[in-house]
């Protein structure tokens, strides 16, 4: 494999976001330095006789009007329709052209790739539930395989199947871009799209793209996906209050709540983005995985998979833990990991630790699961360019053991010159993002 | 520009055609078919009857005994990829805290673990008794649920399936501490898991990966899906015959399941120990292709073409020095032809002169798992110096060139490529290189 000889820089020259805050990425950056929550009452399903009712929706969203021809991609699933806005925001702000066979913006489409954390679209409920209730013989414990399958062929939708497939929504972002350099998808749970952006800017690194349209998207609100956490007690209870349920890093905090959307990075080499003379916003200088490999239900009780991802990330970035100025949390507001994350950070930083800002977006956005890594680096980017980092809100009630400085319950205006960005995946994938403010 | 390669010191696989490597290659090179009646629900009411279907074992005997718990938190897709893993890092030589007793030999904080994965259907039975208890008038009511059928399915139920638990398991089992990623790029997720942990090696993130891919298509919702969009060979009467890749008698394809690893190291750390290196992994290439219709290739197979370009580049090799091409090759004609297409484009004249096997008449497509399974086969046939015969082709389509093997050839392979496509697009080819060049 070829290698070059000298590694590309790589920055972000455009961002694009759809998520329960907002539509596009200043709706959602004002809604987070105003300290807006994106949570309520869930809508869509009727969640009301679950263990938890609410949920953090993306609202009012169509992303037909954005597009010449959205009919190539209304079919897609709701994760689907979620990235293709988010990629049109952020190939307008780069200057990539979509939507047309002869792009003149400059970038050659055999160098332009996808790398994607994108999760599955939801299953066809319908089907799925009434073919098995109709087809199981309670009484013998038995499924009467003919009659499920004519239910199921009724009710099933080829289209809908296939759009259920992880990989379908980088599928369309080619379709709608032109892409046709590398292009990949993971889904590495909670971590899968902060994944994604690490993996990508080590392709542009290594020469193998000069523009990759990466980031996430996700939306794992269904009756089976909140069953399942549900049942892992894994999500906020807080029912009678739905908008201060996320509440990361505090003593009453009692599960995640469930988000969604689609957070879009344009990665480009800084050859690339200086030739075509595009406004870079930040520099990605630093990556680092790891995995746990402690057990599937639990995290490293010293999280040493996390630790290794931050030191990885820091190595690779070439700096140390006093160069970071904004640490933007995986701060899911679950017990575990709120808990293991602040050690994690002290384990790194030492008494830098007490020093360093940490927020949790989550706590107005929730947790976008696939997405989520990308678009909390997004808040990154935002911060290094305005000079003011997102609080986390509900914070009112302390946890003792948990004495960093969360930036608590409003924005902080301070200079954010680098910023890291932590994603911990069920299961223990961890993946850690540095960005830097851009300087030639 | 200087270049790189990656050591292949280790192969795993768990198919149709056997529970391990050295059974699945033996039956490759016996003409066997692995594809045969569905065994693991009745297919009444489906048009396709057939599948490729990894035979009966028990997960507990291939993992460690304090871990044997764990195992109820596996679905079939996971079991396969602990099985394919435990066998790359034996293949190898490698003791891990997951292997048989002995010094460990692997330094678990520099090595990565990578697995594609498809998307997981759960077991309909096991969630029948909370559906059946949330009807109201035969209908499936979302309200009984919350209240009946919800607190029914089991607490850890959701971490069955979900994609990312291949690799856990592993890294879990072998305590691997590196990177670790999931592709989830349906049937390349294989060629992509492989590919993106040799980047990691040679970019120094670690310094050795297990990686592969695992997949079980054998759940009623899956192989409907499949069923719906068409694709599905229907000739249940003689069903190791039914996948024909590029035969002019080819009427879709068969699907299935399987899991397969490699074992990929340092080229130096495999030759300080003098490892066996079955192949070095020498070239990766990569496209969309771009058809509004998605559930086929594009018609001139074009990102075909790209990716495999690219992956000859990366190797730094030109068409002829191939002796060996594993294409994706369904059995669905129209997307064999785009294939070939795509296949003959990059490689111009030469194509004619090189041997291609496909795989999935013997192995069915097992979905993400397909193109982990073939750079194995492909490993093997490399070390072997032999390339087995194909099966189920008697004659092209007009418009197709490639030059399936039909009879078993002994000859040194110096480079084989092996690439594939999903319906979302997706191309992937990866070029292995014999040790011995």
């Amino acid at each position: 494999m070829k290698i070059n000889e000298k590694p590309q820089r790589v920055v972000v020259t455009g961002i694009g976001l759809v998520c329960p805050l907002g539509n596009d990425v200043q709706t959602t950056w004002q809604g987070l330095l105003a300290g807006k929550s994106g949570v309520d009452k869930m809508t869509i399903f009727d969640a009301s006789t679950f263990p938890t009712t609410f949920c953090a929706e993306v609202k009012d969203y169509d992303f037909r009007p954005l597009l010449k021809n959205p009919q190539l991609h209304e079919h897609g699933n709701r994760g689907t329709g979620f990235a293709v806005g988010a990629t049109v925001e952020a190939c307008r702000q780069a200057g990539i052209e979509v939507e047309t066979d002869n792009p003149a913006d400059g970038i050659d489409r055999r160098r332009l790739g996808i790398y994607l954390g994108a999760g599955e679209g939801s299953a066809n409920d319908d089907a799925f539930f009434n073919a098995i209730g109709q087809a199981w013989d309670d009484e013998n414990r038995q499924m009467d395989w003919k009659k499920w399958a004519q239910v199921s062929f009724e009710r099933m939708r080829a289209m809908h199947e296939m759009e259920q497939e992880a990989n379908m929504p980088a599928g369309h972002i080619a379709l709608l871009t032109g892409a046709r350099g590398p292009a990949r998808s993971c889904l590495t749970a909670c971590a899968a799209s902060n994944q994604a952006v690490g993996e990508a800017a080590r392709l542009i690194r290594a020469g193998k793209a000069d523009v990759i349209i990466s980031g996430g998207t996700h939306s794992m609100i269904h009756p089976l996906g909140i069953t399942g956490f549900n049942r892992l007690t894994a999500l906020s209870n807080r029912n009678d209050s739905p908008q201060t349920a996320s509440r990361p890093f505090s003593a009453s905090r009692d599960g995640f709540v469930i988000g969604e959307g689609s957070a879009i990075v344009i990665l480009e080499s800084l050859d690339s983005a200086q030739k075509r003379g595009a406004k870079i916003l930040a520099e990605i200088i630093g990556y680092g995985s790891s995995s746990d490999a402690f057990r599937i239900t639990d995290m490293h009780e010293q999280g040493r998979g996390a630790v290794q991802a931050i030191r990885s990330a820091l190595a690779d970035a070439g700096i140390t833990a006093r160069d970071i100025d904004y640490i933007s949390t995986h701060g899911t507001s679950t017990p575990e990991n709120d808990s293991i994350e602040t050690l994690a950070v002290k384990t790194v930083f030492g008494e830098y630790a007490k020093k360093v800002a940490l927020s949790s977006p989550k706590s107005m956005f929730g947790h976008l699961i696939g997405a989520t890594g990308a678009a909390e680096l997004i808040t990154c980017v935002m911060a290094i360019r305005d000079s003011i980092v997102p609080g986390t809100m509900n914070l009112n009630d302390p946890d003792p053991a948990l004495d960093l400085d969360y930036v608590p319950n409003a924005a902080r205006k301070m200079k954010v010159d680098v910023a890291m960005n932590e994603s911990f995946g069920f299961g223990g994938q961890n993946d850690v993002v540095i960005v830097r403010r851009y300087q030639q | 520009m200087s270049s790189a390669s990656v050591a292949i010191t280790g192969l795993g696989s768990v198919s149709p055609l056997g529970m391990d490597t050295p059974a699945m290659w033996q039956a490759i090179c016996a003409g066997q078919s692995g594809i045969g009646p569905i065994r693991s629900f009745d297919p009444v009411g489906f048009d396709c009857k057939i599948a490729g279907q990894v035979g009966d074992y028990k997960i507990r005997d291939f993992v460690p005994k304090k871990y044997r718990k764990a195992t109820k938190l596996m679905c079939r897709d996971i079991e396969f990829a602990v099985i394919a893993a435990k066998e790359a890092f034996a293949s190898a030589g490698h003791t891990t805290k997951g292997t048989d007793d002995g010094d460990i030999t692997i330094n678990p904080v520099r090595t990565a673990v990578e697995m594609g994965a498809g998307l997981i259907s759960c077991d309909l039975e096991e969630m029948a008794p909370a559906v059946a208890a949330s009807l109201t008038d035969g209908k499936f009511d979302i309200r009984k649920w919350g209240h009946e059928g919800l607190p029914q399915v089991t607490p850890l139920w959701l971490l069955k399936y979900l994609p990312n638990m291949l690799a856990c398991h592993v890294g879990i089992i072998h305590d691997l501490q590196g990177p670790s990623n999931t592709i989830t790029c349906a049937e390349v997720s294989g060629h992509l898991a492989i590919a993106e942990a040799a980047e990691m090696i040679i970019r120094g993130d670690s310094d050795m990966a297990v990686a592969g891919a695992g997949e079980s298509k054998l759940n009623p919702v899956v192989m409907a899906r499949q069923s719906l969009l068409q694709r599905c060979s229907v000739r249940n009467d003689s069903p190791e015959q039914a996948c024909r890749p590029f035969d002019a008698d080819a009427c879709g394809a068969v699907f299935g399941e399987a899991a397969a690893a490699v074992l990929l190291e340092k080229v130096e750390d495999a030759k300080s120990r003098q490892a066996k290196i079955f192949a070095e992994l020498v070239g990766i290439g990569q496209s969309t292709s771009l058809d509004p219709r998605y559930k086929h290739l594009e018609p001139d197979g074009k990102a075909v073409t790209i990716a495999v370009e690219r992956a000859l580049d990366d190797a730094e090799i030109t068409p002829d020095e191939l002796d060996l091409i594993i294409p994706h090759g369904t059995g669905v004609a129209q997307d064999d032809l785009a294939e070939a297409k795509g296949i003959q484009a990059a490689l111009g004249s030469a194509v004619k002169d090189i041997p291609v096997l496909p795989t999935k008449s013997m192995l069915s497509n097992t979905g993400a798992a397909c193109g982990a399974i073939d750079v194995v086969v492909a490993a093997m046939a490399m070390s072997e110096n032999k390339i087995p015969a194909a099966i189920n082709f008697e004659k092209h389509p007009a418009g197709c060139e490639l030059n399936i093997n039909t009879r078993e050839v002994d000859a040194e392979i110096r480079y084989a490529l092996c690439c594939g496509y999903t319906p979302g697009g997706q191309t992937a080819a990866i070029v292995l290189k014999n040790p011995t060049v």
